[in-house]
């Protein structure tokens, strides 16, 4: 096993692709994922990788789409106004049916926002985020530790089911240092017939594309893609639950969020307040069955959120509207403290 | 045991270096840590800070509202920080660049003239580490032992030469 | 005897070409330069948005589709990934030289080692005619029904004029296809861009000028005729750039 390191957010997740078998990298700066950028940058040249800083966003994104379509593994990464650049070439490399690696370390929006860590992408992420029916496979880490390995299982991920898949992070993950034992090396053993390499005069032509003019073409190729979907649903979902056996109350939060509301829960439960925590770690697919479970056994849930509030709407449907939700939210760039979490917490009636 | 810790100072005081050596210190004890800079596009010079968590038990969140101990380098610092220190806590002084004194009387006070010190002993970038050395002699919250294959960790063996100077620094201000 | 056969590296697909349109010209030389290389095996092509949109149903070698203007970007991709398989992109004038302005820029100064086949007809055909950043003064088109307006629009780009200009790239060339000689010559320079490539020479551009007839508003005939008339006098044929015949030659003296 290797040994424990303290590593940045940001260097734990370049450190975990190359190990997972991406020799190509392919970004543009922008704070705050910048040690990614240059971690890969010292690496890769000594491992006879590509590090390659493109001209923009959009460039960079077409360049993993063209790696992507040789069946290699490949990534890009960014903060929240270089991802809304890359949405097009997202929405390309889904409808393509390709898989990619796209790490998003958010920071305060809309527009040039700040750069302070947010969560105010969950929408952009989970739900499409570029044009077209589709869906990305989003993975929310809440330590380096996360970051490392949900990096290692984004790519397994993304070629298990042929689509992009994304390490929704924060400003916050990307720049804090925490021990991390980092994930062996790894091989990406799936076989990718439709890759484009070359003929060799042996087969016929591979044909990487989305575009389909035939309407109700486009629709088989979409309803095809959709039952994979609920495949990723079924087989994909992700979660961690803490203290929710006998809870009263369900704290719902992710990423650094989590973490603030597992104080605050501890907290809580010192003064004998029967609160528990579901942590979404893939919010698509969304954990909704454990959500809609806890509906049965507690009053009321607390959506923790660094945003005006997003992951709320999913957890209002997956309960179906059974109990109420409320909001615990700073934006910007701030951050919830775990007495706001708590005072939320007996806001919702955990006051006894 | 949890020890929550604010670093302050001025960019280039070493702010970030030496809550990594406490972070790596931690680690190397067995203890959970964590380490969270500011970051921003401020200028060379400008204010910076960290916070470290030293912790028995997993750490939840690593933003910290209220420090248990804050190592304040200069004025701005011991401005902003003072009044978020928890009751019953600590705070170390650079008393060569912070004239004024602490305010508060429910919290432990040292003043060390680190600054000061650090240019006697011909390593006048190393105030930060004497006030490391004060702050593990006084919460004890890491050992005093093997702080070499600490400095291993975060000095490249380029550079190590730098060992026996930061070991001065932390002694000098461990022993002040 | 064969004097005439359909290169191998196309497929049996048939064209949706326009009739009058010079595309398939192109995409024959393309095929052509594939084919007398011997690299169709490890060729892949890039297919743009526009016009050429489904040029992957038309190359026999592998394929993919780019989002319109990423071509550049995406053959990056393909070439960093694969460096010994050849790669190129087939564009047209929006695609090229309006909304992958900086894609076609960089691709060109990193000197990246993949052969461009830029397709100026001084229009968008695909959407149906509107202005391009080719069209020429005064040209009549469905955003310019009054005549391009410079005074408006601005002036028409010069591609291969403006790369040349960068010590990037290694061969930068315009050619045109509305006439015997002029493709003949076309398929030399065309075969000479992927040669490059094969030769790991670096970044090769081929500007060729084609015909719009049914944007342009021409029989075919007269299409072919504005191309000498006005299309060539704005974009002079020849060798804007070549590295190494440069260096060649300086070698000789």
């Amino acid at each position: 096993m290797s040994e424990k390191v303290l590593m940045k957010g940001n260097e734990a997740i370049a450190e975990a692709a190359i190990r997972a078998g991406c020799m190509h990298y392919f970004g543009y700066p922008i704070t705050p994922q910048t040690e990614l950028a240059a971690y890969m940058a010292k690496k890769m040249p000594k491992i006879g990788g590509v590090f390659l800083q493109a001209e923009s966003e959009l460039a960079a994104i077409n360049m993993v789409y063209g790696v992507a379509a040789t069946g290699k593994r490949v990534m890009t990464s960014s903060s929240s106004p270089g991802v809304s650049l890359k949405q097009e070439g997202i929405s390309y490399i889904a409808g393509s049916d390709l898989p990619a690696l796209i790490v998003n370390v958010q920071r305060g929006g809309p527009g040039l926002g700040g750069i302070q860590p947010s969560q105010a992408y969950y929408f952009q992420a989970t739900k499409g985020g570029g044009h077209g029916d589709y869906h990305i496979i989003v993975l929310a880490p809440n330590s380096v530790q996360e970051m490392a390995d949900l990096t290692a299982l984004s790519f397994d991920l993304a070629d298990k089911y042929r689509m992009p898949s994304m390490l929704l992070a924060d400003g916050t993950l990307g720049q804090m240092m925490e021990p991390v034992i980092l994930p062996e090396k790894s091989n990406n053993s799936v076989e990718k017939p439709w890759a484009v390499t070359g003929t060799e005069g042996k087969r016929k032509h591979n044909i990487v594309n989305s575009l389909y003019l035939k309407p109700d073409i486009l629709e088989k190729v979409n309803f095809e893609r959709y039952e994979r979907y609920k495949e990723v649903e079924k087989n994909e979902v992700r979660y961690e639950s803490f203290m929710m056996d006998d809870a009263e109350f369900c704290v719902v939060a992710f990423g650094i969020a989590a973490r603030i509301s597992k104080n605050a829960v501890i907290a809580a439960r010192k003064e004998g307040i029967k609160v528990g925590l579901i942590r979404p770690i893939t919010l698509w697919p969304f954990p909704k069955k454990p959500l809609a479970d806890a509906a049965d056994q507690v009053k009321g849930f607390v959506s923790v959120e660094l945003s005006m509030g997003q992951m709320i709407e999913d957890i209002n449907l997956a309960i179906s509207c059974k109990k109420p939700v409320i909001l615990c939210n700073r934006a910007g760039g701030m951050i919830p403290s775990p007495e706001q979490v708590l005072e939320s917490i007996k806001a919702l009636g955990g006051n006894k | 045991m949890t020890n929550k810790l604010i670093i302050a100072g001025f960019g280039g005081q070493g702010v970030l270096f030496a809550g990594k050596f406490l972070a790596y210190k931690g680690l190397l004890e067995n203890r959970q840590v964590s380490w969270l800079p500011s970051y921003g596009p401020e200028m060379r010079g400008g204010t910076a800070n960290c916070s470290v968590i030293l912790s028995d038990d997993p750490i939840g969140s690593p933003i910290i509202s209220k420090p248990d101990v804050l190592i304040a380098m200069n004025l701005p610092s011991l401005d902003k920080y003072e009044d978020e220190v928890v009751s019953g806590g600590m705070i170390i002084v650079d008393s060569t660049l912070i004239e004024r004194k602490v305010k508060r009387s429910d919290v432990k006070v040292f003043y060390v003239p680190a600054t000061k010190m650090a240019q006697e002993i011909n390593a006048p970038t190393l105030a930060n580490m004497i006030l490391v050395g004060k702050f593990i002699k006084e919460t004890g919250a890491v050992g005093y032992e093997n702080l070499e294959d600490t400095l291993k960790k975060i000095i490249s063996a380029r550079h190590q030469d730098l060992y026996s100077i930061n070991l001065n620094a932390i002694n000098k201000g461990y022993n002040f | 005897m064969i004097v005439f056969e359909k290169p191998k590296s196309l497929t049996d697909a048939e064209f949706h070409y326009c009739p009058g349109c010079t595309h398939g010209i192109i995409h024959r030389l393309v095929a052509r330069a594939i084919d007398n290389l011997g690299i169709e095996g490890r060729t892949i092509g890039v297919a743009p948005v526009g016009c050429a949109v489904m040029a992957y149903d038309y190359f026999a070698c592998d394929m993919v589709e780019a989002a319109h203007g990423r071509a550049p970007a995406m053959a990056t991709g393909i070439k960093r990934s694969l460096p010994d398989n050849i790669v190129f992109t087939y564009q047209g004038d929006g695609d090229l030289a309006s909304i992958g302005m900086a894609e076609t820029v960089h691709s060109a100064a990193r000197n990246e080692n993949i052969t461009i086949i830029f397709v100026n007809n001084a229009i968008y055909g695909m959407t149906g005619g509107q202005m391009a950043p080719t069209s020429l003064p005064g040209q009549v088109t469905q955003t310019s029904p009054y005549g391009r307006d410079v005074k408006v629009t601005g002036y028409p780009v010069r591609i291969c004029e403006m790369l040349a200009t960068l010590d990037g790239p290694e061969f930068i060339a315009r050619v045109a296809v509305n006439n015997v000689k002029n493709v003949k010559n076309a398929e030399k320079v065309i075969e000479k861009a992927f040669r490059n490539q094969v030769e790991g020479k670096g970044f090769s551009l081929v500007e060729v000028i084609s015909a719009c007839p049914t944007n342009w508003g021409m029989t075919p005939d007269n299409a072919l005729k504005w191309i000498d008339e006005k299309m060539i006098p704005y974009y002079p044929l020849g060798v804007y750039k070549d590295r190494s015949a440069k260096e060649e030659s300086q070698n000789d003296k």
